[in-house]
């Protein structure tokens, strides 16, 4: 049985002043997870090999599988829970979700993630860019292809352009 | 409750015809539009509740010491210290919990701790439950376990020729574990009528399904003496019977509930130690106990791609029709039986639904070795067989100036006839497959028209639409569903099976939405629990679109029966002329005369009491009288054809495939979409097994998983992904929902193939065998340029002691699908 005192932490949590005592050794997926019950984010290996647990922090994002709880203090801590407000979901996640780029939905929040932090830096990504972006988040249902395609879609209404997908992406080709 | 609570019309052994089937396209509302999935948007805010993201009160957590030799007898253990250890609360060793299970009656050989000898490194030896992860992994660290080493059997080969020691003391000898052999028809004629004869020799490597997910459970023992598991599992049935008789409990006294699953492929399909050991642990301390494997131990779990060496000897006449087929398989099992026997057969059945083969044999053997145990992965011991079959027709073709698509399309089997080795096809869609892909790819302009180091390939494939046959013998149903109507409205729709991610939850909803006239977003859906849903097998063989969406179907059409009856009465209107649309019901020639979907049910619950209907789904009675006729049946196929465009680096053997055309004939889109999906993710798949996926081992006698991690276990990201130009053929089938049929599995078939065929293309060398890696690119380029046989790939295959054949006469001969009898032999 681990011993150990419990470390103090404050933080920003998805724009929420938080504070929370856990085991110092605690990484932040686990201070997440486990002692602040937010389990949206999730994990695919705690060894920093499948971009699942990503989270942006300081709005980088990092895998939390990798970053020690006692990193993020005073720091700025969003998670897949933080992405909808009262307004609704972020366009993200609405097009992840229209677009059937959650299959399982386990790899989604990473995904989410890293794809908010390129939309926030690049407004008009090309699909080459996304792939680059991207390469770091393992997903074994979709092949990736309707991932990209939502992330376009999300980019172009962000933009506040009007968009669909294109007719072959939903019913394939003629 | 249920006022109409008929059972499937199972006495024919037929199921219920499907009026599904019948409505016309241009009326559907639901069905063939691209719904989002029922559960979309609780996934992409992180609400989806995981089995790891289950946490209950005074919840304990489990960690399973697991054997670090590959074979060895159990001497001694002792776990005095680790249950010393402040915070555990238990530990556990095999005898605690000594009986077998297994997946296939023919198969208990597991259980849930090794009870006096290990098999493989990752075979569960003791289990701890104690306060925290941290306490239960050094708790588990200060367990002494006594082995004494045995050798351990490695390959195909040296299972075949050991026969001290054996991994089990069952099997058909030495460490084989199941042999088949099959003839249909008269092979010496059929050999005798084909102008060419080709004997080639394949090898597939093992691969896994790699879940981002780690297999997680949780199980809690109640006061009142029930016990509920919620587990990462496709299967939930099978896990309900494993836990009843491992723990000694009567099955109602046992709950599983099915965890949405963060990706399955068949990887979540077995009933797992890990799910009995924290039953059991709960059991033991009163309180709830969790495990979540790591991503290491997910590797031991395995049950995937097993390893399958090959040797197909094909007769085909100038036109490239193929006048016999004579196919063996040898499968690297791995240490237990798992799905093994079903596999096996399954590297023999689907060679025939593609292209007309008149006379078939088939010898299948699986050995166990000391390797993680191999199962059913995605496409289930079709894809070995399919990229042999497809590699060889790509060398008959040349063998015979053809073009490869031509020859295929000419020879095609013809849809509603029976094939040699008894299976019934249905509608078959392949020849448009070909087509969509032909003219997609500008196929005629570029194969064998690139300049070297460029190529494209074709390959096509079929799969099952759910096997024709349960797991365990019974003749209840595959697929219950149960519908509950709320007097405000509401429909509740319970079924056993378990999402996966492929969307079998939105099915329900879509099919059921479509016949009530209502939106699928007013369903609810509840699934995959034992206590509140009916049975459903599973997540498993493509089965759930075509079972499950049959059985809704006529649970919906009962109800909607009721409703209408009730509304006719209260609108004197005949029942015929009520149509179920935008949440009316009406009369269609007077459409403002009707009622709101809630007052109907208000009506029809004022009248029959409280409504709620059943529909079961049984599959049509399979032609196949022979022993081992279970495995290959299926109500519908589904066919799938692809090109593949490939890149190949003469320097460094690496393989780029920049592009895929593919072809899915999916009978009819239940949601566009959704199939969408499951064609891209199949390429993805695909892609991996042909180009880098592979279980690999070493040092030990190579029983030693080289790398149980994700970093080094390749499989494609981003940036190896090619580009996918989907075809959907839609050529409806009248055994699916609304004519719907797999799609799952079938698409990934043909892609490692048609790489293969590619890569031959591009630079003029065979690789007989996947993963297509650059060593073995590179040693074939070298072959090529020294003037020797331009190939990559395995030589020879063991010679065993096969059983006689089963010999059955095909169709054409006459036969009913029965073998002939033996002739009894004494010595």
């Amino acid at each position: 049985m681990t011993n150990r005192q419990k470390a103090h932490l404050q933080f920003t949590l998805n724009g929420e002043e938080t504070e929370v005592a856990f085991a110092p050794h605690k990484t932040l997926l686990e201070v997440l997870r486990e002692d602040l019950n937010l389990t949206g984010t999730k994990h695919g290996c705690e060894l920093g090999e499948c971009g699942t647990c990503a989270v942006l922090v300081d709005g980088r994002s990092v895998l939390s599988c990798l970053m020690l709880g006692l990193d993020t203090e005073g720091r700025r801590v969003e998670t897949v829970e933080g992405m909808a407000d009262e307004g609704g979901l972020h366009p993200l996640q609405e097009t992840f979700a229209d677009t059937g780029a959650a299959q399982c939905g386990y790899c989604t929040p990473g995904f989410l993630l890293v794809a908010k932090e390129l939309l926030a830096q690049n407004a008009k990504p090309s699909r080459k860019e996304i792939k680059e972006a991207l390469s770091g988040n393992l997903c074994r249902c979709t092949g990736y292809v309707k991932i990209y395609e939502a992330v376009e879609l999300a980019a172009a209404r962000m933009r506040g352009e009007e968009a669909e997908l294109p007719r072959e992406s939903v019913y394939g080709y003629e | 409750m249920a006022t109409n609570n008929g059972h499937g019309n199972n006495g024919d052994g037929r199921g219920p015809k499907t009026k599904g089937a019948g409505a016309r396209p241009e009326d559907l509302k639901v069905v063939g539009k691209p719904f989002r999935k029922v559960d979309a948007r609780s996934k992409c805010v992180g609400a989806t509740k995981f089995a790891d993201d289950i946490s209950l009160p005074r919840m304990l957590y489990c960690k399973i010491l697991r054997s670090h030799v590959p074979h060895a007898l159990i001497k001694a253990i002792d776990y005095s210290k680790a249950l010393a250890l402040p915070g555990v609360h238990a530990v556990i060793t095999g005898k605690d919990l000594p009986i077998p299970y297994g997946i296939l009656p023919v198969s208990q050989d597991e259980t849930a701790l090794c009870v006096d000898k290990v098999r493989f490194i990752g075979d569960p030896v003791a289990a701890v439950a104690a306060i925290d992860e941290d306490t239960a992994f050094d708790a588990m660290n200060l367990i002494e376990v006594e082995y004494e080493p045995l050798p351990a059997v490695a390959t195909i080969e040296e299972a075949v020729e050991t026969s001290e020691p054996r991994i089990h003391d069952y099997g058909d000898y030495n460490n084989v574990h199941k042999t088949v052999h099959l003839e249909f028809g008269d092979m010496d004629e059929g050999f005798r009528e084909a102008d060419v004869v080709r004997e080639d020799v394949f090898f597939y490597e093992g691969n896994t399904h790699l879940p981002m997910e780690q297999h997680a459970a949780v199980g809690h023992y109640d006061a009142d003496g029930k016990v509920t598991l919620w587990s990462s599992t496709q299967t939930p049935h099978y896990v309900h019977r494993a836990l009843a008789k491992t723990l000694e409990m009567p099955a109602a006294h046992v709950r599983v509930i099915a965890t949405p699953n963060g990706g399955g492929f068949g990887g979540k399909s077995d009933p797992f130690n890990h799910e009995i050991v924290v039953c059991e642990l709960s059991r033991r301390t009163k309180r709830p106990v969790k495990v979540t494997l790591t991503r290491e131990e997910v590797f031991y779990c395995h049950r995937g791609r097993h390893p399958v060496l090959m040797k197909s000897r094909i007769g085909v006449k100038k036109d490239g029709s193929i006048t016999a087929l004579d196919f063996q398989s040898f499968l690297d099992g791995g240490a237990y039986g798992s799905y093994g026997v079903a596999s096996t057969f399954y590297t023999g059945a689907l060679q025939t639904v593609t292209y007309e083969v008149p006379r078939y044999r088939f010898r299948g053997l699986r050995a166990f070795t000391n390797k993680p145990p191999c199962g059913p992965k995605r496409g289930h011991g079709t894809p070995q067989p399919r990229f042999g079959l497809e590699v060889q027709l790509d060398k008959v073709a040349e063998e015979l100036n053809l073009d490869p698509a031509e020859m295929r399309l000419k020879h095609l089997v013809k849809p509603n006839t029976v094939t040699a080795n008894y299976l019934r096809v249905g509608s078959m869609g392949l020849g448009a497959c070909i087509e969509k892909v032909v003219e997609g790819s500008d196929w005629k302009n570029k194969f064998r028209k690139l300049p070297e180091g460029r190529g494209f390939g074709l390959a096509c494939s079929s799969y099952i639409c759910g096997a024709g046959l349960p797991i365990y013998w019974n003749s209840m149903p595959h697929s219950g569903v149960q519908l509950r109507l709320d007097r405000q409205g509401g429909v509740c729709v319970q079924c056993g099976s378990t999402d996966i991610g492929q969307g079998s939850d939105s099915v329900l909803a879509y099919v059921v939405a479509e016949i009530l006239g209502i939106d699928p977003f007013d369903i609810r859906v509840v699934t995959a629990d034992t206590d509140l849903t009916p049975v459903d097998l599973g997540s498993y063989s493509s089965r759930v679109t075509l079972m499950t969406g049959n059985a809704a179907i006529q649970a919906a059409e009962r109800a909607r029966e009721l409703l209408a009856k009730a509304v006719a009465e209260k609108l004197s209107v005949p029942v015929d002329n009520l149509s179920f649309a935008e949440r009316r019901v009406f009369d269609v020639e007077n459409p403002e005369v009707g009622v709101s979907f809630p007052e109907a049910v208000v009506l029809a619950e004022s009248k029959y009491g409280t409504i709620g209907t059943v529909g079961s789904y049984v599959p049509p009675r399979s032609p196949g009288r022979f022993k081992g006729a279970g495995v290959g049946p299926s109500p519908a196929y589904s066919y799938s054809a692809a090109v593949a465009e490939v890149e190949v680096d003469a320097d460094t053997g690496y393989v780029n495939v920049p592009r895929v055309w593919v072809a899915h004939d999916i009978g009819k889109s239940i949601n566009p979409m959704l199939v969408m999906g499951q064609v891209e993710g199949s390429i993805y798949m695909g892609l991996g097994e042909a180009l880098m996926e592979e279980m690999v081992y070493r040092e030990n006698r190579n029983v030693v998983h080289k790398f149980p991690s994700l970093l080094e276990y390749k499989s494609p990201t981003t940036l190896e992904m090619c580009d996918v130009f989907t075809y959907l053929v839609e050529d409806a089938d009248p055994n699916g929902p609304f004519g719907a049929k797999e799609v799952g599995q079938g698409p990934l078939l043909p892609v490692m193939p048609a790489i293969a065929n590619a890569v031959y293309d591009a630079v003029g060398v065979r690789i007989d065998e996947v993963p297509i890696t650059p060593e073995k690119v590179l040693a074939a380029l070298r072959a090529k340029r020294q003037g020797k046989d331009a190939r990559y790939g395995p030589t020879r295959t063991p010679s065993p002691a096969w059983p006689d054949p089963l010999k059955v006469p095909t169709p054409a001969e006459g036969g009913d699908g029965k073998e002939m009898p033996r002739v009894a032999v004494h010595s």
